[in-house]
């Protein structure tokens, strides 16, 4: 269990980006949060991810309390991220230093099997397309076997096609692996498709506006009615939260 | 997972095309470099030729531009006599022991004004203000300090290739992505792992041209050294040559300066070159 307690989070320039988000994650659940920029998103998977402290509340993870980056907590960023002076075997094993070498070997054969990539393992980043770049960075994030992965808008910068495709690798992995996955985006599609949970939040200062659950059965249909119909509903919540002055009644549930 | 498939496929084979093309196949690569060589060199033959030419045809004195078979001429009786060698041995010499010293005062310096914003604060302002002196300028002071002999011709020398170097070293490490560290966070690498893993690699390209452009002028000042009163070394055939008007052993030295600094800069980029065939743009020069 991932529990987010009153974290609030004020960077020195006095941009308050979180005020008391409180959350609970439940083990192998998929969330996405959603949310206009500013709205604190980034910010709250930096704490979890332990990259940044929160300025009051805490994070924790199965009792213990994150303060720094964590060995059962993954993050695969915007960016792949990949040292380019690494060949991809290198890069998905770079988390794995310290296993022997027999381990380390299994376990970064089988998670490039999962992305797709196995035939890629001595490339080096420069010769990958986008979206297997990306696919490397998650087989990276993914290779030590974390208990969370967290996702900052990673398909952000690839185009249609490359998405809904690293959408099924991604949802495999899952399928694999079952750790908890949470999905910061700006596609409400994305979310609908992947998420069990959709969070949206909201700016100034950052917070959840709205919780919505999705209990649509797997494998989803992106083009189908219900995804449709899923993904105004999200939009209906973010057009409000967006639209909604700040200090009016903030409760989840009068937001739905 | 038929998705999957159905959006792989096409990009697999789009992909493979991509790799084979970045790996030239190695029976075309020689003939490629062998190809630039000769294109390369024709330049300084063709000239070289026309002037052998012009001066047996009477056309041109050649007095005080001898032919290139003169010029080779001097340089193989210089070569039979064993002077030569041991011109270049001096000149080779004072050339690594200043750049081994601008080597390791420059990375050491640069290495240290990059671990900190105080200690950059604190060393670069005057580092730059030292830089902006002409290098010939500290001769004098080099000769009061350390006498005429070779101690002052090294630290010349040595100066020379501080700056490039130090500076190359301090850019590189301010221009590490700060992205590509928090890589390096997230897996709680220790600060240790973090300079060997992420630093050292991210700055080897850099590093690489920084090296090439000290030891450029590591060549550089030693003729500036040999100027400064030398019995042997390059430098001093050169002034030797000026003083009694054999313009055939100053070509002859040049000539040697062009070959020596091109096979030290040569192995510089090939020794280095293993270890960067990662780079993007790396295109091996040799």
């Amino acid at each position: 269990m991932l529990y987010v307690e009153s974290a609030d989070k004020t960077y020195p320039n006095g941009t308050r980006a979180l005020a008391g988000l409180n959350l609970e994650v439940e083990e192998g659940e998929i969330v996405a949060v959603v949310g206009g920029s500013g709205c604190g998103k980034s910010t709250f998977l930096r704490l979890a991810a332990g990259l940044d402290q929160p300025t009051r509340g805490r994070i924790r993870l199965d009792g213990e309390t994150i303060t720094k980056p964590d060995p059962r907590v993954g993050i695969v960023f915007q960016e792949p991220r990949l040292l380019p002076w690494l060949t991809v075997e290198q890069n998905v094993g770079f988390g794995l230093a310290d296993r022997p070498r027999a381990e380390r070997e299994r376990l970064v054969r089988e998670v490039l099997e999962r992305v797709g990539l196995q035939n890629y393992a001595h490339c080096w980043p420069r010769e990958l397309s986008g979206g297997q770049a990306q696919r490397v960075a998650i087989a990276r994030a993914l290779a030590p076997h974390p208990k969370v992965l967290l996702l900052d808008e990673p398909f952000s910068a690839l185009d249609a096609f490359t998405r809904a495709s690293l959408h099924e690798h991604l949802l495999s992995l899952w399928h694999a692996f079952r750790p908890t996955l949470v999905l910061v985006t700006h596609d409400v599609e994305e979310a609908s498709v992947l998420a069990d949970r959709v969070l949206v939040m909201q700016p100034n200062p950052g917070r959840i506006a709205a919780s919505i659950d999705v209990d649509l059965a797997r494998p989803r249909d992106r083009y189908g009615s219900e995804i449709e119909a899923m993904r105004r509903r999200i939009l209906w919540a973010l057009d409000k939260s967006l639209r909604r002055e700040s200090g009016e009644d903030l409760s989840p549930a009068a937001a739905i | 997972m038929t998705t999957i498939e159905r959006f792989e496929n096409p990009g697999e084979a789009r992909d493979s095309r991509l790799v084979s093309a970045t790996h030239p196949t190695s029976d075309k690569k020689p003939k490629r470099n062998a190809e630039r060589f000769l294109l390369g060199i024709a330049l300084p033959i063709l000239l070289g030729l026309g002037w052998e030419i012009a001066v047996r045809a009477g056309i041109a004195q050649g007095r005080l531009m001898p032919p290139p078979s003169r010029i080779f001429q001097t340089l193989y009786s210089l070569a039979v006599t064993g002077e030569l060698f041991i011109h270049i041995g001096a000149t080779l010499g004072r050339v690594g022991a200043g750049f081994a010293l601008g080597v390791i005062g420059g990375t050491l310096v640069g290495a240290i004004a990059g671990a900190s914003r105080l200690s950059r604060e604190f060393l670069d302002p005057s580092l730059q203000g030292l830089r902006s002196v002409p290098s010939i300028a500290w001769v004098p002071l080099f000769i009061l300090w350390l006498g005429i002999f070779e101690e002052s011709k090294i630290a010349l020398i040595a100066v020379g290739c501080f700056f490039p170097i130090y500076l190359g070293v301090l850019g590189a490490i301010q221009s590490v992505d700060r992205k590509t560290v928090e890589v390096g966070r997230v897996f709680r690498l220790t600060t240790t792992q973090l300079v060997r893993r992420i630093l050292l690699p991210a700055i080897l390209p850099a590093y690489v041209v920084a090296l090439r452009q000290g030891l450029g002028l590591g060549w550089m000042f030693v003729v500036a050294a040999e100027f400064m009163g030398a019995s042997e070394g390059l430098g001093y055939l050169l002034i030797d040559g000026q003083q009694l008007g054999k313009p055939d052993q100053i070509i002859a030295a040049i000539v040697t300066f062009a070959i020596l600094g091109k096979i030290t800069d040569g192995l510089i980029a090939s020794g280095t070159a293993p270890f960067l065939t990662w780079q993007d743009a790396y295109a091996p020069k040799h």
